[in-house]
């Protein structure tokens, strides 16, 4: 589905700031599957995603996506496949704009924009079933500006908006992490709905073990520009992942 | 009452202005400071034309169509060039002097003796019609899909891009279509006054910023009452406000420092006051709260 194949990636090359952050790094990504990111701060989880998605360079190798190298393509040509969301809620948004518009917006994605009108009165039912599933009662404020939402409403539409057009293979970088712990637990119940609901193909990274754990498939370790870990995640517990932490912790101490 | 009119009708010269300065500050949140080139461009670009025997419609259209030419290159030197976009407008505002001198050879064209868009009725009906068919497109065009893309690049870039669209092609756009109207209002102005100069951008960036400050203080949150709108409303008030200056005693050039203070007074309560008293909370308080866009703050 996703092949990641010999990518290198360094930053800031020739400067004392040097970080070789992969040197041909590989990664193979199941269909229909959500595959958690975890590592600690630095490792290059973002970097990594970045790259899949276009919006930072590789320095080379080859990142596939369905038998079709996209390593070349520009990132508002991979958007077509790829949803995306970040772990600033805003991002995801427009939010001087209202939901129903966001949800437009979301909707023609990968559509040729053109001088039709985009809101369109037949669709908001179709709005207001998708936001109602969503039981954030967002299906009564479609007019709302969506700056004036909490960032766990903000997030939950960034996601419907991500995965409305079912891509091949949707990015969420830590979309929790800017979140209060009950909100992040809505957002997370509502993404592993969506996902499967969907099916679509996810790489999850996320800071908490628990949830990694809980709402993925398979658990990847990222390590120093390798994979440290990777296992399926009904087969790896909390205190494990964490007594490797620890090690790796230690071991850079000493 | 004379001084009304007249007031009026620069007003709604300055509202097209205006409108062309909204769509690069506030919808798209770049500062163009390309705008006081612009204006005497398409002022000189009708001269031109109609000099050579073009009807005055067709010249005034020129003008606006050679200028969207304006904001290809302020755009262009920032998103190929990626020069910081004011330094990008400064340098398209340089060069734009010495082309200005060009198009006709001369500092100062006098058209007293050609044809003008006003001659076929009163100026300032003329002026309302005109005036209220572009704010009309406008607010038409916002609606269009590829409106919203215009609207949604300058609130989040991030979110365009992730549509699959290239959100550069829809700063040029804005940029282009801003600095059209900008020339079309110089073309207008040239016509109105009789003459166009190489003068006569100075400070017109500032007045138009004034335009849309005012406009911007009048029914804050009413969403129904639009940018463009506010444009119109803005620059009318402003020249009946400079029209009654003057008929004080206020010398009319005094007007571009008063045009100034508007603009340092209204940021200043935006980003200094507003803060010092706690007033609003800081979310809304900050914001023009106005549809879709952002509050001038680059300055
Ligand atoms: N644009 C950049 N320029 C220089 N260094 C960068 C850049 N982006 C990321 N880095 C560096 O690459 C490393 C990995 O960053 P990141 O991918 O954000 O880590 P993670 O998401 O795993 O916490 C960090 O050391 C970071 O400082
Ligand atoms: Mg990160």
């Amino acid at each position: 589905m996703l092949k990641v194949q010999n990518l290198s990636k360094s930053f800031n090359v020739g400067t004392e700031n040097e970080i070789n952050l992969f040197n041909r790094f590989n990664l193979n990504i199941e269909e229909h599957k959500c595959t958690a990111i975890i590592g600690s701060n630095g490792c290059g989880k973002s970097t990594l995603l970045n790259m899949i998605a276009g919006s930072v360079p590789i320095d080379s190798g080859e990142i596939i996506l369905n038998g079709e190298d996209i390593s070349k393509l520009k990132e508002e040509e991979r958007a077509i496949h790829i949803g995306r969301v970040y772990q600033d809620p805003s991002l995801g948004v427009s939010p001087a704009l209202t939901i129903l518009e966001n949800m437009s917006l979301a909707d023609k994605k990968g559509e040729k924009f053109g001088l039709k009108r985009l809101i369109r009165k037949e669709n908001n039912e179709k709005y207001e079933e998708i936001l109602k599933a969503l039981g954030l009662g967002l299906e009564n404020k479609l007019n709302t500006r969506v700056k004036f939402l909490s960032g766990g409403q903000r997030q939950s539409l960034s996601l419907l908006m991500a995965a409305m057009k079912h891509p091949d293979l949707l990015l969420l970088d830590e979309h929790t992490a800017a979140l209060d712990p009950k909100t992040s637990h809505v957002v997370m119940r509502k993404t592993k709905e969506l996902l499967s609901n969907y099916k679509i193909t996810t790489i999850m990274i996320s800071h908490n073990m628990k949830d990694a754990i809980e709402y993925s498939d398979r658990i990847i370790m990222l390590d120093k520009g390798e994979i440290a870990l990777d296992k399926r995640s009904c087969d790896v517990s909390e205190e494990e992942l964490l007594a490797i932490y620890k090690a790796k912790l230690e071991e850079q101490i000493a | 009452m004379k001084l009304i009119i007249t007031s009026l009708e620069q007003g709604l010269i300055f509202a097209i202005l205006g409108m062309g300065v909204i769509l690069t500050f506030k919808v798209l949140g770049e500062s163009d400071l390309s705008v006081e080139g612009t204006f005497p461009f398409g002022a000189f670009i009708f001269a031109k034309f109609v000099s050579m025997g073009f009807n005055p419609i067709a010249s005034t259209a020129l003008a606006f169509c050679l200028g969207t030419l304006a904001g290809l290159m302020t755009s262009t030197l920032f998103i190929k060039l990626k020069i910081k976009p004011i330094l990008a407008g400064i340098l398209t505002m340089t060069m734009l002097y010495s082309i200005n001198l060009r198009i006709n050879g001369k500092a100062n064209v006098p058209l007293f003796n050609y044809d003008s868009v006003f001659d076929s009725g009163s100026t300032l009906i003329i002026l309302i019609v005109l005036v209220i068919a572009i704010k009309l497109i406008i607010d038409l065009f916002l609606k269009t899909e590829t409106g919203y893309l215009l609207v949604a690049t300058g609130d989040n870039e991030t979110l365009v891009r992730s549509l699959g669209v290239n959100s550069n092609k829809y700063k040029v756009m804005g940029f282009m279509l801003a600095n059209g109207l900008i020339a079309l209002s110089g073309a207008l102005m040239s016509q109105y006054q009789g003459f166009a100069d190489i003068t006569m951008g100075t400070g017109v960036m500032v007045v138009g910023l004034a335009s849309i400050i005012i406009g911007d203080t009048i029914k804050k949150n009413a969403s129904w009452f639009k940018n463009t709108s506010r444009a119109i409303v803005g620059a009318t008030i402003y020249k009946i406000m400079g029209g009654i200056a003057i008929d004080l005693g206020l010398a009319p050039t005094d007007l571009k420092a008063i045009s100034a203070f508007i603009v340092i007074a209204f940021i200043a309560y935006n980003n200094v006051a507003l803060d010092l008293f706690g007033k609003a909370s800081k979310k809304e308080g900050r914001e023009l709260n106005v549809k879709g866009t952002k509050p001038i703050k680059e300055f």
